[in-house]
């Protein structure tokens, strides 16, 4: 468990020769199941539904159907790397969207900054009583839930308005418009998760944000800033969730109060089945992008069907679920044991 | 602990912050009886305590089976998912007799609650992601079940159930009171109790200890699943009505929030049920006060979100480094 755990039996050698390939594939299926099973569901798609499933038009309605979801993935794979969580990010993206339509009034700039800075702000006093205050993240950002949400009611006159970006405004048009065919919110998502990389595998914020996660006590007595990290990346998930909210509200020209409600769950479950630990310490964002595609591709999918209900959409993303992180525990449990571990 | 050696003022604020720590939910909870009592006409009325009861047991009983499973150091966030599957089992069944609706009902609870305990026991899942998977899945499955609609139930027995009385208390209430006072003894009475306080304390040191630790942590799941079932059940039998779409909308998070409320840390090892039933009610009279005092609904609920956090923040292990 933790770094410094003296109990344990030193690790046994590891031997020279190569892996056998079916180790290979196992490590491979266990860190990131949810490729294989991607590849698995777009074959599939487009064995059934061909030319309506595989044209570049419908993969690029998917992608930018994905992209709020993906923005707000690649701030919780940050965060729950660093062995904290975020509930509160699906208020978060509903208080950024009615602020970017209410602030729309004034201007196109105004549409912009107050909704980034409104969220970055409540962001950063999530992290500030969760760093300083050490107090549990789930229950911080549970909070944080119920005040972003009680907030973009009050902005709405208690969900009785739905506010309307002026047309002319060019806000919208970050939403609206198109690059090289594809919407502008998958170049932004992909840009947020470009971003996302180079901190994570090419700056020391991202080696101390899995040092956190692995264990915070190695990384306090190791010289890492764990109070600073904390609020820092928290302030980065408020950011991306304003930054998802302004997209959302572009797009539809307006910031309805109700919407992202479940959002939260639906990320984690994106970064879970890409195969990042909850626990912390373990993960990526590679497997995020996949996590997010599969969920869009099921989406799709359940569309595509058209005479299937919504909820079927919602039986076969929990069921896809439980068995990508059946199969993710398996596949971790068996290669333990062969440690040496201990299992239980 | 030795507290002898310090200075007996140290002594007697460390003494304050405990009691505030402990207490904090009572005296909260009685401080808002009061000023209810002298601020707001008509508080004491038997149909306004009549009718704040009935919004509460829900939650009171919801909140009872997730501080069980909060001290193995779980959660389950699939309790709302239950409920709606339990609300569809009784627009499936009640044709037949509003018992065998009830039954499968519970059944549909505990069919839930051995799926996530499952998971989360043998296959080590955490218990956050196990349950998210029947947290998106439930509901989905329910609306399949009564075909995406709401299902009206006209059931003499089931309405009974929702609007009788005894001695003027509410029956829903009345069931969130029994099982509270039962969920009490068996934390504290039982080598169960026992079991689930030393699973959550420390999962390690109780599977060394040879405790029944996967068959503990499975029954605490089935609890709270059957439990969350049974809220489902009460829901829609006042109502009169199956809906799917929000039956037990966003419950996990008010179950949570009067666990922690009540004192019981979300890291485990303890259970307090007492308080969590306090929690339940505290949260509830904290809504129903802002909005009899003319507060918006979004005022209520950011008023809520601070006392969330100023409860967790006092109670926090002030010994952690």
């Amino acid at each position: 468990m933790s770094a410094i755990d003296v109990s344990r039996p030193p690790a046994p050698p590891v031997e020279d020769q190569p892996q056998r390939r079916s180790e290979l594939v196992l490590g491979f299926m266990r860190r990131t199941p949810a490729v294989p099973v991607l590849l698995v569901v777009l074959v599939g798609g487009a064995l059934v539904f061909g030319g309506s499933f595989l044209s570049a038009r419908n993969f690029a309605s998917m992608a930018v159907a994905s992209s709020f979801l993906l923005i707000i993935s690649v701030g919780m794979t940050l965060v729950i790397i660093s062995g904290g969580i975020d509930l509160s990010v699906g208020s978060m993206l509903a208080l950024g969207a009615v602020l970017t339509a209410y602030a729309a009034r004034w201007g196109s700039v105004p549409a912009i900054v107050v909704p980034l800075a409104v969220c970055t702000l409540i962001g950063a006093t999530q992290g500030l009583l969760i760093g300083k205050g050490r107090m549990p993240p789930f229950i911080v950002t549970l909070a944080g839930l119920l005040f972003a949400r009680g907030l973009a009611f009050k902005v709405s006159d208690n969900g009785n308005i739905t506010h309307v970006i002026p047309s002319g405004e060019w806000v919208t048009a970050l939403g609206q418009s198109r690059f090289l065919g594809v919407g502008l919110p998958a170049w932004i998502a992909l840009g947020a998760l470009l971003v996302g990389m180079v901190i994570l595998y090419r700056l020391r914020f991202g080696l101390s944000t899995y040092a956190i996660g692995g264990s915070e006590e190695a990384a306090l007595l190791m010289g890492v800033r764990v109070v600073r990290m904390k609020i820092l990346l928290y302030t980065l998930m408020g950011l991306l969730c304003g930054i998802a909210g302004l997209l959302v509200a572009a797009r539809s020209s307006s910031g309805l109060s109700t919407i992202g409600s479940g959002l939260e769950l639906k990320a984690i479950a994106a970064v879970v089945i890409g195969g990042t630990l909850l626990t912390g310490g373990f993960g990526g964002l590679t497997g995020t992008l996949a996590g997010v595609f599969l969920l869009g591709v099921i989406e799709n999918l359940i569309n595509q069907i058209g005479t299937l209900s919504s909820f079927y959409q919602l039986v076969v993303s929990g069921t896809f679920l439980i068995f990508v992180v059946s199969a993710q525990s398996l596949f971790a449990r068996r290669e333990l044991r062969r440690s040496g571990e201990v299992v239980f | 602990m030795t507290t002898l050696s310090r200075p007996a003022q140290l002594v007697s604020t460390e003494r304050a912050g405990t009691f505030i720590r402990e207490k904090g939910v009572y005296l909260a909870l009685g401080a808002l009886v009061l000023f209810n009592l002298i601020a707001t006409p008509n508080f004491a009325s038997l149909r306004n305590v009549q009718l704040q009861l009935v919004q509460v047991s829900p939650v009171v009983i919801v909140a009872l089976g997730m501080a069980l499973v909060i001290g193995t150091e779980g959660i389950d966030l699939s309790v709302g998912a239950t409920m709606a599957l339990a609300a569809s089992m009784v627009s499936l069944f009640v044709d037949r007799s509003p018992w065998i609706a009830i039954g499968m009902a519970l059944v549909a609870g505990v069919v839930a609650g051995l799926l996530n305990g499952s998971l989360v026991a043998f296959l080590g899942i955490q218990p956050i992601v196990a349950t998210l998977g029947l947290f998106v899945a439930g509901r989905g499955v329910a609306l399949a079940f009564t075909k995406g609609r709401l299902v009206e139930i006209f059931d003499p027995t089931l309405e009974a159930l929702g609007r009788e009385r005894l001695l003027g208390v509410p029956i829903s209430a009345v069931i969130a009171l029994i099982l509270g006072i039962a969920i009490a003894i068996v934390v504290r009475r039982t080598s169960f109790g026992r079991n689930i306080i030393a699973i959550g304390g420390n999962r390690r040191a109780a599977v060394g200890a040879g405790l029944p630790v996967r068959p503990v942590i499975v029954s605490v799941y089935v609890i709270c699943g059957a439990l969350a079932a049974l809220a489902g059940v009460l829901v829609t039998s006042r109502s009169a009505a199956a809906d799917p779409s929000f039956v037990g909308l966003l419950i996990e998070l008010s179950a949570i929030t009067a666990v922690v409320v009540g004192g019981t840390p979300l890291t485990g090892g303890r259970v307090r049920v007492l308080g969590t039933v306090a929690g339940a009610l505290l949260m509830q009279l904290v809504f129903s006060t802002l909005i009899r005092h003319d507060l918006s609904d979004s005022d209520a609920r950011m008023v809520q979100a601070a006392i969330i956090v100023a409860a967790v923040y006092f109670q926090r292990d002030r010994g952690a480094r």
